[in-house]
């Protein structure tokens, strides 16, 4: 008899989840719950000012401190070489500054001490003697002829602009604009925002002289490219390296980049011979850990009258602060920007950018996004918003008419991307229902007699998740894939293994339940462990929604070669040859004898207790997975907003969310993914920013000045669901961690701009604050998020 | 057993330390700590009680919320002396191995959680809120917890754990009746 799949934990299961079980009791293990014996405590001094020459570090006071054991600055991290290291963009960061200060909240110095309270004592005796120099908060600022440069450390970096690039046929695109009827311009400012996951960085180094054994305990996405940084520069053998990466406390991509605090801290280890703790507090997350977005989006698209796109045309100037240390693959330089419009018919499209250093933290992080997409699709959904109003179309119409249709996949977008699959229409159509979208222009009207303003704002999209293929995704030279290795013991457990890095998506559920939607083994037999390099399957981590197409990929392919194994088995102990052996959830049985069969578990006791000769005992395997192509999620966000005329503020009175990410392997965790996208998306669009006054402080370096929404703001979410399995993957799923914050932003602008925008205002920049509101209400003016670009 | 604490909490012999006894989860302990110690750092460091956790260090964000005399505060902005004669609970108080706190079950069942980490503090403030509001609204538990902050969930299931709690507990409590 075949296994219930629901039952066994398997495909489709809301299965609750394992983790929990330590999580709700207080046990979970996160990096600062490690302690080691004989450890040391290490404090960060950061920074005052943003951009300055350092004369004097004086650390002489520090050292007096009793409980002091090393004070380390830049000069001594220089005289072992590692006063610089690279980036995940092949530029390079200072570890400690030996020259000068190029942001506020730089690292200057580190003090370890036997206590936390006393390196922080010590550090406040550190005394730096700066000479400022004018500081540089924004990309047009940087451009200023009078401006110093920033990275004059840097060979052939005459100026402040770290890169320019460009995709997309240009000559085509120019042709479309100049056959075009109506042609729509929008410019947005994506402000900066930080991840900001309720756990800080930090790490445990702990150097073995004796065995010549590094282990550090790292709150890291991926620890695998840790260990390979690690080696290069530390110049410590690879083998020798052990990164472990427990529970995290959040990660949102603020956990890919490599800090100097980890650099620091493992040198500290090798020169104390203990282990040596770092953790961070939270201004020191906010204001020197990777940051999201800070990028102008400038475009137009071509439309003929009837609503058809013709071409569109972009241009981003994006802010990387102080060092270039974006972590995206390599062969794109402002990450898959080039993603805009994807979802969308469009026959030409051509993208150019420029980026910029500036005196603000490193490290554009792909928040919660798969690299830059979070502003592709902003910027799409607002300029398909102002484009739908400029041809006076409905916005809905307007998308049924440009997007992609069920029967044109495989679709190749202008920019080269291969979408395969999708019901773009059938989402849009769902979500209009559920929002009652027929009926809202009449419930809009009759509002505003009443002096109330209610507007709609849709956001439809598809975007990239799940790099690589490696053959074009690569991260500083390492290929993209990703990997499983599965154990099954005797008895019909077993133990997975995978090269990514859950930090709250619930892998340890999720995976358990591939493993038994292919092998029939309950869920709640198998165990997941990931995050040691020292025991996991080498991969890439987890960011940019790659978990599930690649990894969870992974996993399907290990079980299926332990499946094909435990058949040669099954055909050993049934005494047939395997040809004439049958599978269903569970158990092998022989053709047209159903009854005779045995169970996966019989053949895991046979693989270690009566293996067939020439087999090869044991049952265990690994998988490595190359994707074949990127997965394609498709969503419609539609919100309903109330805005109150008098003050600005505005309520979201409903949204709905239409995903369709193909095959759910639970269901209850893909839901949770969405609403926490969603309040992601929510907080970008109305309160989270992080903005620098003109001397370069950083505004927004604690929660109180950072605003982060509360269960009391955070509006309620209503989700459908549409399923397109992805082609290509193993069990049809695709990537959904991110799509809400990726495409959640525009649909509550969309629906505050539907509600103001008879005033004539076409753009207020996010956050949708509600001074920047209501200013659009009294002028009918665009209210533009672009900081003082005045110099001097 | 306050000797063992000393090592652990007092950065060294010269410093001054002040005897202060707190009842932790119902078991009454006697510790020398230093001043300036706050009580977080007693709990997770000297107590080993690691459930609870330092999120932001300036009140902000509820990680480190501990019941105190049943009432729910941010265990960061407390010197550890200030708990001197007073009941903490932390989770690890909660429930025990073999019986989960409704709250504790009620975040499983719903998905209240997702990184675990604002988790405890989440479950303490709900506690509060239970104790003296068995049957809450929505808005209610809204209220209750916007001293907590969560960057995982969106909040919308934590609002569920906590009412399929109350429910739970009320259930339980007609049963007896």
């Amino acid at each position: 008899m075949a296994l219930d799949e629901i039952k066994i934990g398997g495909m489709g299961a809301s299965r609750r989840r394992v983790e929990d079980n330590r999580f709700i009791r207080g046990k979970g293990k996160y990096v600062d719950d490690v302690v080691l014996p004989g450890m040391l405590h290490m404090e960060i001094l950061r920074s005052t000012v943003a951009h300055a020459r350092i004369k004097s570090i004086d650390t002489s006071a520090a050292w007096e401190v009793p409980g002091v054991r090393l004070v380390l600055t830049g000069e001594m991290m220089a005289a072992r070489n590692l006063a610089w290291m690279p980036t995940l963009s092949y530029d390079t960061q200072a570890v400690l500054a030996t020259d000068k200060i190029r942001f506020q909240g730089q690292e200057i110095a580190a003090v370890i001490a036997d206590d936390p309270y006393i390196a922080k004592d010590a550090c406040a005796k550190i005394v730096v003697e700066y000479e400022q120099l004018p500081a540089i908060t924004n990309p047009f600022i940087a451009q200023e002829p009078s401006m110093p440069i920033i990275r004059d450390d840097k060979e052939n970096q005459p100026t402040n602009k770290v890169f320019d690039w460009e995709i997309g046929d240009k000559e085509r695109t120019d042709q479309a604009f100049a056959e075009a009827d109506v042609v729509s311009t929008i410019d947005l400012h994506y402000p900066r925002s930080h991840p900001s996951p309720m756990e800080n960085c930090g790490s445990i180094a702990d150097y073995d002289r004796a065995t010549g054994k590094l282990t550090v305990y790292m709150t890291s996405q991926a620890p695998h490219i840790v260990r390979a940084a690690v080696a290069m520069v530390a110049e410590i053998p690879e083998h020798q390296i052990r990164i472990i990466s427990p529970d995290l406390g959040g990660g949102f991509g603020n956990k890919v980049p490599i800090y100097p605090g980890y650099v620091i801290s493992i040198l500290a280890s090798i020169l104390t011979e203990r282990p040596v703790k770092w953790i961070e507090d939270k201004t020191g997350n906010l204001i020197s850990t990777g940051f999201g977005r800070d990028v102008y989006l400038q475009g137009q698209i071509a439309m003929r009258k009837d609503g058809r796109i013709l071409g569109m045309r972009m241009h981003t100037i994006s802010d990387h602060g102080a060092f270039f240390a974006d972590a995206q693959p390599t062969k794109f330089k402002i990450g898959l920007m080039h993603s805009t419009f994807a979802c969308y018919d469009i026959p030409a499209a051509h993208l150019t950018s420029e980026g910029y250093y500036t005196n603000k933290a490193p490290g554009g992080v792909a928040y919660r996004c798969s690299f830059r997409v979070t502003e592709a699709m902003f910027f799409q959904e607002r300029m398909i918003h102002a484009a739908a109003n400029d041809l006076g179309m409905d916005q809905a119409e307007f998308r049924r008419i440009n997007l992609v249709k069920d029967d044109m996949f495989p679709y190749r977008t202008a920019f080269g991307f291969l979408t395969d699959s999708g019901q773009y229409g059938k989402c849009l159509d769902v979500g209009l229902e559920a929002i009652g979208y027929s009926t809202f222009k009449e419930e809009q009207e009759e509002a505003r007699k009443r002096g109330k303003l209610l507007g709609i704002g849709i956001s439809t999209m598809t975007e990239p998740l799940g790099a690589g293929n490696s053959r074009e995704y690569d991260i500083i030279g390492i290929k993209m894939f990703d990997s499983a290795e599965l154990r099954v013991h005797m008895t019909g457990k077993a133990i997975l293994r995978t090269g990514a890095k859950t930090q709250g998506q619930g892998h340890e559920t999720t995976w358990a339940q591939i493993v038994a939607h292919e092998l029939g083994i309950p869920a709640d037999d198998i165990v997941v462990e990931e995050g040691d390099t020292d025991t996991a399957p080498f991969g890439m981590g987890t960011y940019a929604s790659r978990s599930t197409p690649v990894a969870g990929a992974a996993v399907a392919m290990v079980a299926r070669k332990i499946r094909a194994k435990a058949r040669k088995i099954a055909a050993h102990l049934l005494e047939v040859s395997e040809e004439d052996i049958e599978w269903e959830l569970g158990r092998f049985y022989v053709r047209g004898n159903q009854e005779r069969g045995v169970t996966i578990q019989d053949c895991a006791l046979a693989a270690y207790s009566n293996v067939p000769d020439g087999l090869e005992p044991g049952l265990e395997n690994n998988a490595y997975y190359d994707p074949p192509n990127l997965t394609w999620p498709f969503a419609a966000y539609i919100c309903k907003v109330e805005v109150d005329a008098e003050t600005g503020v505005w309520d979201v009175l409903k949204f709905v969310a239409v995903d369709d990410c193909g095959v759910r392997i639970n269901p209850m965790i893909v839901e949770g993914q969405i609403m926490g996208g969603l309040t992601e998306a929510y907080a970008m669009a109305n309160m989270q920013y992080i903005t620098f006054d003109e001397e370069g402080n950083c505004i927004g370096a604690n929660y109180m000045d950072y605003l982060l929404p509360t269960a009391w703001e955070t509006p309620g979410f209503e989700l459908h669901e549409v399923v397109t399995p992805c082609p290509h993957h193993p069990i049809g799923a695709k990537g959904i961690g991110e799509c809400a914050t990726v495409g959640g932003p525009a649909a509550f602008v969309n629906a505050v701009m539907n509600a103001i925008e008879h005033t004539g205002v076409r753009n207020v920049d996010m956050p949708l604050m509600p001074n920047r509101v209501y200013e659009a209400l009294q002028t009918g003016q665009n209210v533009s998020g672009m900081p003082p670009v005045k110099v001097g | 057993m306050s000797s063992l604490f000393d090592e652990v909490i007092t950065p060294g012999a010269d410093v001054p330390v002040r005897r202060i006894t707190v009842e932790i989860n119902g078991e009454k302990r006697t510790m020398d700590v230093e001043p300036r110690l706050l009580l977080v750092h007693l709990l997770r460091q000297g107590l080993e009680l690691t459930g609870t956790h330092s999120g932001c260090d300036t009140t902000s964000c509820g990680a480190c919320t501990v019941l105190f005399d049943g009432r729910p505060l941010k265990s960061c902005t407390l010197f550890a002396v200030m708990a001197d004669g007073h009941k903490v609970e932390t989770v690890e108080g909660m429930g025990s191995a073999s019986e989960l706190d409704p709250i504790q079950e009620g975040f499983k069942q719903e998905h209240g959680l997702q990184c675990g980490f604002c988790t405890p503090g989440m479950m303490l403030a709900s506690k509060a809120l239970l104790e003296r509001n068995p049957n809450p609204t929505e808005d209610e538990v809204r209220w209750a917890l916007s001293g907590n902050l969560c960057r995982c969930t969106g909040y919308q299931n934590i609002v569920k754990a906590v009412l399929w709690a109350a429910e739970k507990m009320r259930d339980e409590q007609n049963e007896e009746a």
